[in-house]
């Protein structure tokens, strides 16, 4: 199967709700997010993106990580719109029931959104989440993978990837990070529940993200994107950097933009010049070891092949046109 | 449990902007401008950057207004200058550079087309400055000086106005049409040119202005050491150019074969126009090698291109008839020694034309007191380029060994500005100039690889120029793809992908940091694609 393709193009950034004066700032100045943080920015962007999409008519869920808490720290409070905060685990559940109350009350103009780090939605949050998927209950599930618990310090999660240090996968002697062949896809695991819409996207790719929230909010029942959001402490880059890496590991394929309708993907975005994944690694801090005197041989290798295999899997090379 | 405790803790909504998180803040974001390299390069100091996005926006003329803030020949410029702009261009690191010397002559075109005139010039000053020669040097200092406000006379000694630009480049590179009409605006700013007007007593002319700028060109051709047997048919370049110019293409016809002699411009100019005026095969001879022809690489290609051939490591011994000796040489590039090889050859040719170089006719200059010429044969001027003599500078080829046009309008603009100081008594405020900025400090990832335009290639050897018809359109997509160097191009890149929303767009389109709650990360600076961010250290 062929899919068809989506290219970059120079007036990106210009034609985007992002670039326009009159953008909501649904997240607003003053939060304490660290410096050069990619979900505080992806934040934004997808609910500026929905809230255009909308004429303002979104009401977003939020599970506990750090875009709640560096969002809402007593007494002040980031969010330009309608946002609540439950638990760690229960995301999902709680905007499925704004949904339904939306539904029962006859507000059905009014769209839900629920959102929260890897952790949140792979792990802790993943019962909930998938059974939201499986009802199909009429919410917008966003996720802003960091790929750690970085707000209790970066642990692992099952969105870490391979080979990556964090404070419970440290690399000592033999021992390489995280274990090659573990973690969940979580992007493929939302498209085997068969649910109206899936998309992958990057915060280095904005008019992408945006076209994939509107897609998504205008779309009935469980639908659910997975951003990419670097993250300048946990992954060991310097703050300045988080588009420019958010950039290469969709260059490199590591991580590949796409879009799924009804459980079958349709559309990839594709790379003009592929990078070698060495371009993205060696920068990060968390990698570093893979580069280290006692790096264990074809560590590289390894992660080339995870590329090369999304690269192939999502036709990421292909010329095909927009269509 | 306590009935008052409330279910949920409610935090007021927008209520952060009360921490002023700008405190956290160690380095500071700020918009810089750095000089482009096409600006830094340019002899004329053309703000090519600025003028290109004007073309980009489809405002061609105020484009046009740009370019002669600095150089008042764009339809010239854009065919005969050889664009050093171009070699330097920051985009040929990525794909091509940006056909800026196409797009200067597609304005330049239209601005001759639309009748578009030059502004108003300021109010009189009534000084009198005379200027001696009429080709671009002498007519961009008239332009300047005019609109400094002072009167300008030119007198020129030949027929036509132009200089080597009339009575050098060869038609079929630059039609007189062009020239006219490009002179006609400077004339109608009210500046006087008298022609068959030979400046022979400089010292009395003196006298009569309040300043002098000479500028009378290197018309006079070098003759090579060589023996030349009488009947042989050899004429210098620059006398078939003269010739060409006065009494019109059909004077002069070639035979078959053709050698010219020389490796510079004029010796490419000489070659391909004998193939114009009936010869069938013509060689170009050169003492050196073929890389180290002075000539431009483009002239060089669209000779070969034309058929003609380059013989290298030769030089002329003896011209009898249509024998020509010839010795071979070695020529080392890297100490520059050329030495004869030892080797002979014997070519045949109906006509030699020579071309290794002009000099100075100085006759006018010699006489007066203060005026030095050079054992290079050009006239000594000080940094304010004023000769020896009060009151008297001078520039262009009689003061330059980089002979081109294009640095011979610099010296005009650089002149007026000299003279106009002079005039007022004052120094000219030496404006101190940003840093170059080079490709390293671009950020591209937001282009994408897209050909550059390129002129159709030739299609028959004429006396016709080579026309080329662009559409807006076409225009506004090759000044697209200028990077804007070290300027702010409005991409809102910094607006977009700032956490912190900390970048503000103002009314104008222009964009300032919020020190409020900018945290310093630096992606502003990481992703404008220009450079045209910097990170200072807070102070
Ligand atoms: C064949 C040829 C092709 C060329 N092609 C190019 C090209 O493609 N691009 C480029 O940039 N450059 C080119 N050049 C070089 C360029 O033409 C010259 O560098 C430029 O014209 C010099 O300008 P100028 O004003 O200093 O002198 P000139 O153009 O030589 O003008 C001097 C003027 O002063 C007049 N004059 C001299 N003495 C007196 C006097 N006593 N009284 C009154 N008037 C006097 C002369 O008649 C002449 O009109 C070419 C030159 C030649 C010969
Ligand atoms: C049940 C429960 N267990 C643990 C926590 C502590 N906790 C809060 S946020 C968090 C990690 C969040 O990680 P993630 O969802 O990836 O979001 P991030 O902070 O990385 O954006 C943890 C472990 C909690 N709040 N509730
Ligand atoms: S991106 Fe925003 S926070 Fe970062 S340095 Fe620029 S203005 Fe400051
Ligand atoms: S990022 Fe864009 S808008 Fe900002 S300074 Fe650079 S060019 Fe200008
Ligand atoms: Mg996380």
């Amino acid at each position: 199967m062929s899919y068809s393709t989506r290219k970059k193009t120079s007036t990106d950034n210009a034609n985007c709700v992002q670039s326009r004066t009159d953008r909501r700032n649904t997240l607003m100045s003053g939060h304490r997010a660290c410096q050069g943080c990619g979900e505080a920015l992806a934040a934004r962007c997808v609910l500026d993106a929905a809230y255009n999409a909308t004429n303002g008519n979104i009401v977003v869920v939020n599970a506990t990580g750090c875009l709640e808490v560096f969002s809402c720290v007593y007494p002040e409070n980031a969010w330009n719109i309608p946002w609540l905060h439950s638990l760690f685990a229960n995301a999902p559940s709680v905007a499925s029931g704004v949904a339904s109350a939306m539904r029962v009350s006859g507000k059905t103009k009014i769209r839900v959104i629920a959102q929260g780090g890897d952790g949140a939605t792979t792990d802790i949050g993943m019962g909930a989440l998938s059974g939201m998927f499986d009802r199909n209950d009429d919410v917008l599930y966003v996720c802003y993978d960091n790929q750690a618990y970085m707000n209790t310090g970066v642990q692992r999660s099952s969105s870490t990837p391979p080979l990556a240090r964090t404070a419970t996968t440290l690399p000592i002697g033999s021992y390489m990070g995280n274990d090659a062949k573990t973690g969940k896809n979580l992007p493929k695991i939302a498209i085997a529940h068969n649910i109206p819409y899936v998309a992958t996207a990057s915060i280095a790719h904005l008019f992408d993200l945006e076209q994939k929230v509107a897609t998504a909010i205008g779309i009935r029942g469980s639908r659910y994107i997975h951003v990419h959001v670097p993250c300048p402490l946990g992954w060991g880059i310097q703050p300045s950097d988080t588009i420019k890496i958010a950039r290469l590991a969709v260059d490199c394929g590591l991580f590949p933009l796409f879009e799924a309708k009804d459980g079958v993907v349709r559309t990839s975005f594709t790379i003009s010049n592929i990078v070698p994944v060495e371009e993205y690694l060696k920068p990060q801090r968390r990698f570093a070891h893979l580069f280290g005197k006692n790096a264990a041989p074809n560590v590289i290798a390894h992660m080339q092949k995870l590329a090369d295999e999304n690269i192939k899997e999502y036709q990421l090379m292909g010329e095909n046109t927009h269509g | 449990m306590d009935n008052n405790c409330p279910f949920a803790t409610v935090l007021s909504a927008t209520t952060s902007p009360r921490n002023k998180t700008g405190s956290w803040r160690t380095m500071c974001p700020r918009y810089i401008n750095l000089m482009p390299p096409c600006n830094a390069v340019c002899p004329t100091g053309e703000n090519v950057q600025r003028w290109l996005s004007f073309a980009r926006s489809g405002n061609f003329r105020q484009a046009w207004n740009v370019i002669v803030q600095n150089n008042p020949f764009p339809a010239i410029m854009g065919r005969i200058c050889y664009h050093t702009c171009e070699k330097v261009c920051n985009r040929s690191h990525f794909d091509e550079a940006v056909s800026i010397n196409i797009l200067e002559r597609a304005v330049g075109d239209m601005a001759i087309s639309h009748g578009w005139k030059f502004e108003n010039v300021v109010p009189a000053t009534g000084k009198k400055v005379l200027v001696v020669g009429s080709g671009p040097s002498g007519l961009a200092a008239a332009y300047f000086l005019r609109k400094f406000g002072h009167e300008v006379e030119i007198k020129e000694a030949r027929a036509l106005t132009g200089g080597m630009m009339r009575y050098g480049v060869p038609r079929f590179r630059l039609p007189g049409s062009i020239i006219d009409a490009e002179i006609r605006r400077i004339t109608d700013l009210g500046v006087k040119i008298s022609c068959n007007s030979r400046v022979s007593d400089l010292g009395s002319e003196i006298n009569k202005f309040d300043a002098i700028y000479v500028c009378i060109g290197a018309s006079k051709a070098i003759k090579p050491d060589m023996e030349v047997k009488s009947g042989s048919s050899v004429i210098d370049a620059v006398d078939l150019f003269k010739k060409l110019t006065n009494e019109q293409s059909h004077s002069v016809k070639f035979e078959k074969n053709v050698i010219v002699y020389g490796g510079g411009n004029t010796a490419i100019d000489a070659a391909r126009m004998a193939l114009r005026l009936g010869a069938e095969k013509v060689n170009i001879v050169y003492r050196k090698t073929l890389s180290s022809m002075p000539a431009h690489e483009t002239e060089i290609h669209e000779a070969l291109s034309e058929g003609i051939k380059i013989l290298c490591l030769r030089t002329i011994r003896v011209i009898d008839h249509r024998e020509v000796l010839i010795d071979k040489m070695n020529y080392d590039e890297e100490s520059g020694i050329l030495s004869k090889s030892g080797e002979e050859e014997t070519l045949i040719a109906d006509s030699v034309i020579l071309a290794v170089g002009q000099f100075m006719d100085d006759s006018v200059v010699r006489n007066i007191e203060g005026i030095v010429v050079t054992d290079g044969g050009i006239i000594e001027t000080d940094e304010y380029m004023m000769t020896g003599a009060k009151g008297i500078f001078a520039g262009g080829d009689a003061t330059s060994t980089k002979r081109t046009a294009t640095v011979a309008i610099a010296h005009g603009k650089k002149g007026a500005q000299y003279i106009d100081a002079y005039l007022n008594g004052k120094e000219v405020e030496q404006k101190s100039k940003p840093d170059v900025i080079n490709f390293k400090k671009l950020n591209t990832s937001y282009y994408f690889s897209s050909p550059r335009l390129t002129l159709p290639p030739i299609s028959s050897i004429s006396m016709e120029e080579r026309t080329i018809a662009l559409t807006g359109d076409e225009i506004v997509t090759e000044a697209s793809r200028c990077f804007s160097c070290g300027n702010c191009h409005h991409c809102n890149n910094c607006y977009v992908y700032c956490p912190e929303n900390a970048i503000q767009k103002l009314l104008d389109g222009s964009l300032k940091v919020n020190h409020d709650y900018c945290k310093g990360c630096g992606i502003c600076a990481v992703e404008c694609p220009c450079g045209a961010i910097k990170m200072m250290p807070e102070k």
